[in-house]
């Protein structure tokens, strides 16, 4: 209750009186516990701790005068309504209380009245059951005579029942309503069993029985003949089982009966495959292909080489058609059977009566057998069929004729839970993915062989124009045009390969397309992803094109060059490209694309790596060792035709060096398409002419003025050798990096150390040496720029000039200043 | 087992021309020919005494002219053939003649070493292999372990057989076999084969190599293009009558069987330019030497075409020492071919290289700027083919 608690109207106060009431009695409202916890707070009016002293007193001290008279008015406004409260209560409760007291008394009166009444009750239903046992007991004779009359006319009737039997069975026959009458007669059955021992229950029994059989025969003539329904057999069958006929008989003849349709169709199929492919006919279309092809795919192939145009040898139907011809035939026609089979001789016989002699089991096993057997033959066809796909061209068919194949089986599957026909299913789609992956590499390697021969060719035309044209003025420049392409070359060559690789693997993809049926199988989500497409084919391929590559080096190099020296060039770059980035983006590709599992050992994309550039390596070997020989023949045959003792006062460079440089020159231009130019040894700041005269002039006159004093001769040696000392050793026929300076520095090694060893082999005349010191001077004077280190230049130039001086009768040098001036000349 | 330093010999003249003194089967001699067109041309007869490790020389004059080819006759120590160049008259002639060692070549040696140089002793000319029709003499090959009476010699395209007589003072052409095609055909090398009553000779020309019946001098097998470029040198294998080693330009030593021409038996691809000299070891066939302009002499094993694949075989001195080296041989890993070692003491370009014919584990090669350099086969190698 609040202390300024002025609440009017009324229903609020009757509540607030009930929750006193509830108060006082210890009930809570719904029986909760307070919301509030009781105030222990003396001050608070309404608590129960309330002490009038210390409210006083509080009051008192805390509020003004105005204050406490409000406080008073307000406290005796609260006092009044709860004593006017108190007295309602008083007086609800007086009320009450009287209302229970008179309806006590009334009670008391009607239980009196109700006591009367059920003993009546009683009395009365005594007598009842007095009266039923009296009638009950008249009754009796007469019930079981007509319980005895009524057995005796359904007994009446089944006799007349058996004695109309068989001529009823005759007019069922008549009318062909074969299953009224084996339920007739097998209702009969029994009795005329047990009875038969009576002559005439016997007769009854002979004459159904030959009707029966009757029946059977026509019966089994109609499964026999097998033109009728599915249905109409199903009931044969069905009234068969229940004249107790063999069901292993029927069975047989049932799965006979259908194989022999089954075989209908597979005759079909084979007819489509058969007369194709060892006949003429073959034979005539292979020549028509062809025939074709140079008419219409030699065009084709110059606009579009990126494509593999293959043609596939299709027999007149393609995959698809004979898939679906297979499926809708043979396997829905087996289906067909294998529902009605079960139908009949399982589910049927496990509800009867005749699943307790183990058909269900010899039916199933006959089944199984019967399908395993026609399948087998089925998949030979397909597998037949399938293996005559050797074309590349569409793979969506294969896959959609695949994924038909495998679709159709999964229904045996279903009907036939326990069969090996899926799995076998499964596994010849499985060897035609792999047989189509090798297909695919090999059709790779045929397009990257083919590719090479293009290239090989364009390498070779503009060559061959230059030597024709080399007459005419537009000689040099259709020279420098020729190499010009090569970097086209490679370019094209090695989108080509991505592209053609990026093709095969879409076209693979197609095998694990999310709605191929197979493409969940674990095969194709792991292996034919991780072995076949990645290693089989992609990793394959890429060893494969190392490997030509590195046949290339072999085959040629005994047989002298006949592979033409840019394309070892193009092959070494495009193998290094391979390399750096082509492997792994293939890779990645592959892997992206399948989502390789790497649960099998695969080759890590380091070792393809590795392989391409072993490969790179060893063909930019081969062309540094080929081209150099190329020279070093010029210079050997230059050297060794001359006669050099008798040889005349040079008055220029020899043509054949002149025919070095501008070899050399080419070749620095061919190399400088496809390679970057390398690191070379810092020049002397000063042009190189000048520093090979310094050279020539301040080192090589000394070791001349030695060896012609006879007294010393040791001193040449002493000489040579501490320069020996002190420069490194040159390997000739040693590996070079990927630049162009190095390939260049490779060649002119080996070209310079062939004069050399040709020079020791000759005897000199004067102006034999001096020619040779004149075409060294020529040979420096322009060589020095190809080379990483000119000082190697110089050093053999000068073991040249060494040697020759050595091999001289009269060794007499010339002049440095004539020696520029013949150089400068030309 | 440290291997023993090699012996450095220096001469004073360029040099090409190497040989073994084929019948001193006692002391370790070679025979060098040195090339100088200004001085009087020299052979050093090279003395190595293996115990001390020291060399000895002695030299003989040679004034006919600059050698090119040097071979030493099998049967007489003091006998030997030059393939030599002489100048006359601004032209230059390839002869080749036998020369007889003056028999107190090394009297003086011993007492005044440094003497020696100063009053060397000449040659004695016993006779010239050369007629009008035949000259440029490539090299003279003795009758492998004959008796020093018949010699063949290589000039242009003809293949000489001499017979010497009357102590070789005179030689007489017996037969000739000429090499017949276009161009002009130049025999570059050849060796006769110590197999089949020696009558089988081998010559090298271009890339082509080719094999003669003495008998009949007619061509019984032919190797074209046996390598990319020139052939330099060939050698039978003493113990393996069909096998055959050569070399050249192409850097590589090819193993051939004549019976079967086509393809290479093995290929060795060590060195680094021309390869000019090929060497089967006289007594262990796996051993094989190979000189080339590359400044390096390679000494390899190869085992796997030689005549004991397996190891080595027990002979008669073995047998007597009990079977439990024998066996331990054979549980032995078989054996691979591999390079045994390399010898970079050359600082110019090796012509040549011989075994000793005295011991067969030591070895000379010889460089243009006239460094000798005299090598063991490495110990441990010794041994193992030895036990």
């Amino acid at each position: 209750m609040d202390a300024d608690g002025s609440v009017s109207d009324e229903s609020g106060r009757r509540r607030r009186v009930h929750g006193m009431l509830k108060l006082y009695y210890g009930l809570n409202e719904e029986g909760k516990t307070p919301e509030q916890p009781q105030s222990l707070d003396p001050c608070d009016i309404n608590g129960p701790h309330f002490d009038p002293e210390l409210y006083l007193n509080k009051l008192r001290r805390e509020c003004s005068l105005s204050e406490l008279m409000d406080h008073e008015t307000c406290m005796v406004k609260q006092i009044r309504s709860l004593d006017s409260d108190m007295q309602t209560l008083v007086y609800e409760n007086y009320n009450k209380f009287i209302s229970a007291t008179d309806t006590i008394r009334k009670m008391k009166n009607d239980f009196k009245k109700m006591e009367d009444e059920m003993d009546c009750l009683s009395a009365n239903m005594a007598a009842i059951t007095d009266f039923s046992a009296s009638i009950s007991g008249t009754l009796q004779d007469q019930h079981a005579q007509i319980t005895k009359l009524s057995g005796v006319h359904t007994l009446l009737r089944k006799l007349q029942f058996l004695f109309e039997l068989p001529a009823r069975l005759n007019k069922c026959l008549e009318l062909q309503a074969y299953a009224q009458a084996v339920s007739s007669h097998r209702r009969a059955r029994c009795v005329l069993q047990q009875y038969s021992h009576l002559p005439s229950f016997k007769g009854i029994q002979d004459d159904c029985n030959t009707i029966m059989e009757k029946l059977a025969q026509e019966l089994r003539q109609k499964f026999r003949d097998g033109g009728t329904s599915a249905k109409d057999l199903s009931e044969c069958v069905e009234l068969l089982l229940q004249l107790d006929e063999p069901a292993e008989e029927l069975c047989d003849k049932f799965l006979s009966h259908a194989g022999s349709r089954l075989e209908l169709d597979l005759q079909g199929l084979e007819a489509e495959i058969k007369p194709y492919p060892p006949t003429p006919a073959l034979k005539d279309a292979a020549t028509r292909r062809s025939s074709s092809s140079t008419a219409v795919g030699s065009p084709s192939d110059n606009n579009s080489p990126k494509t593999i145009s293959l043609p596939s040898p299709t027999p007149n139907t393609d995959i698809l058609e004979f898939i679906d011809r297979g499926c809708n035939e043979f396997v829905s026609s087996l289906c067909l059977v294998i529902t009605s089979y079960q139908e009949l001789f399982i589910n049927h016989a496990q509800t009867g009566e005749l699943a307790s002699k183990n058909i269900p089991q010899m039916a199933n096993g006959k089944l199984q057998a019967f399908v395993d057997d026609l399948a087998a033959r089925y998949f030979l066809l397909v597998e037949r069929r399938i293996q005559e796909e050797k074309g590349v061209g569409d793979n969506s068919l294969l896959v959609r004729a695949l994924d038909r194949f495998h679709r159709r089986l999964q229904a045996v599957a279903k009907l036939l839970p326990g069969s090996a026909v899926p799995t076998r299913g499964t596994e010849i789609v499985v060897r035609a993915a792999t047989e189509r992956v090798k297909q695919y590499l090999s059709a790779l390697q045929s397009f990257y062989m083919d590719s090479l021969t293009d290239v090989r060719q364009a390498l070779a035309t503009p060559r061959l124009s230059v030597a024709g044209g080399g007459t005419h003025l537009g000689g040099p420049a259709a020279g420098r045009d020729a190499p010009s392409s090569l970097p086209e070359l490679l370019s094209s060559l090695s989108a080509s390969i991505l592209n053609q690789i990026k093709s095969v693997l879409a076209s693979v993809h197609l095998f694990t397309a999310k709605d191929i049926t197979f493409s969940n199988k674990p095969y194709f989500k792991g292996e034919f992803c991780s072995q076949g497409v990645r290693e089989n084919l992609v990793v394959n391929f890429i060893r494969f094109v190392c490997q030509s590559s590195r046949q290339f080096c072999e085959s040629a190099g005994d047989k002298g060059g006949s592979t033409p020296p840019a394309l070892l060039l193009l092959l070494s770059r495009l193998c290094l490209d391979f390399e750096t980035s082509t492997i792994s983006y293939i890779l990645t590709l592959t892997d992206e694309q399948f989502l390789v599992q790497h649960q099998n050992p695969i080759t890590p994309v380091t070792t393809l790596c590795g392989e391409a550039r072993e490969a790179a390596q060893k063909l930019l070997n081969h062309y540094v060792k080929v081209q150099g020989l190329i020279i070093s023949q010029m210079l050997r045959k230059s050297v060794e035709t001359r006669d050099w003792v008798n040889t005349i006062e040079p008055r220029n460079v020899r043509a054949v060096m002149k025919r070095v440089v501008e070899d050399t020159t080419s070749i620095d231009v061919q190399v400088g398409l496809l390679y970057e130019e390398g690191v070379r040894k810092a020049h002397s700041s000063d042009s190189s002419k000048r520093t090979f005269s310094v050279y020539s002039s301040s080192r090589q006159q000394p070791r001349y003025a030695a060896s012609y004093t006879p007294s010393a001769p040791m001193d040449t040696n002493l000489l040579s050798n501490i320069h020996k000392l002190f420069s490194e050793r040159i390997d000739i026929f040693s590996s070079v990096e990927f630049n162009k300076v190095s390939v260049m520095t490779g060649i002119i090694k080996i070209s310079l150390k062939t004069f050399l060893e040709c020079v020791r082999l000759r005897t000199f005349g004067r102006y034999g040496l001096q020619q040779i010191q004149v075409d060294c001077h020529y040979l420096q004077m322009y060589l020095w720029r190809f080379v990483s280190d000119e000082n190697l230049v110089h050093f053999l130039l000068d073991e040249i000039v060494g040697s020759s001086a050595h091999r001289c009768l009269d060794p007499s040098p010339m002049e440095q200043s004539v020696i520029e001036v013949i150089c400068e000349r030309g | 087992m440290e291997d023993d330093a090699p012996v450095i010999y220096g001469l004073e003249f360029q040099a090409r021309a190497l040989t073994a003194q084929t019948a001193e089967t006692d002391a370790i001699r070679f025979l060098v020919g040195t090339q100088s067109l200004k001085f009087d041309n020299q052979i050093h007869i090279i003395d190595f005494d293996d115990e001390n490790n020291i060399i000895n020389k002695n030299v003989l004059l040679h004034q006919a002219g600059e050698i090119w080819h040097i071979a030493a006759s099998p049967a007489d120590k003091a006998v030997l053939s030059t393939c030599y160049n002489k100048t006359s008259d601004s032209r230059v002639v390839s002869c080749a003649a036998v020369w007889r060692m003056p028999s107190d070549w090394d009297s003086g040696n011993h007492e005044s070493p440094d003497d020696s140089a100063h009053n060397p002793q000449t040659l004695e000319l016993l006779c010239h292999l050369d007629d009008s029709a035949h000259r440029n003499a490539a090299c003279v090959l003795w009758e492998p372990m004959g008796d020093g009476k018949r010699v063949i010699s290589l000039a242009d395209n003809h293949a000489l057989l001499w017979d010497l007589q009357e102590s070789s003072t005179q030689a007489t052409v017996s037969s000739t076999a000429t090499l017949e095609g276009k161009g002009q055909l130049k025999f570059t090398s050849g060796k006769w084969s110590p197999h089949h009553n020696c009558s089988q000779l081998a010559t090298a020309n271009d890339t082509t190599i080719r094999g003669w019946d003495l008998r009949t001098m007619s061509q019984i097998y032919c190797i074209e293009n046996a390598h990319g470029q020139l052939v330099r040198d060939l050698d039978f294998n003493p113990n393996r009558q069909y096998y055959l080693a050569s070399c050249g330009d192409d850097c590589k030593v090819k193993f051939w069987d004549v019976r079967n021409v086509q393809e290479p038996v093995k290929t060795l691809e060590e060195h680094s330019h021309w390869v000019w000299s090929v060497r089967y070891n006289h007594s262990h066939d796996q051993l094989v030497l190979t000189a080339s302009s590359d400044s390096r002499l390679i000494l390899s094993n190869m085992v796997s075409i030689s005549s004991e694949p397996f190891g080595h075989l027990v002979d008669d001195e073995e047998l007597s020492e009990g079977e439990d080296n024998h066996q331990e041989d054979k549980s032995k890993e078989p054996l691979k071919d591999s390079v045994v070692s390399t010898y970079e003491e050359h600082e110019d370009s090796v012509y040549a290289a011989e075994w000793s014919s005295a011991d067969p584990w030591l070895f000379a090669s010889l460089s243009y700027d006239g460094r000798l350099v005299i090598n063991r086969v490495p110990r441990a190698l010794k041994y193992r083919i030895l036990l």
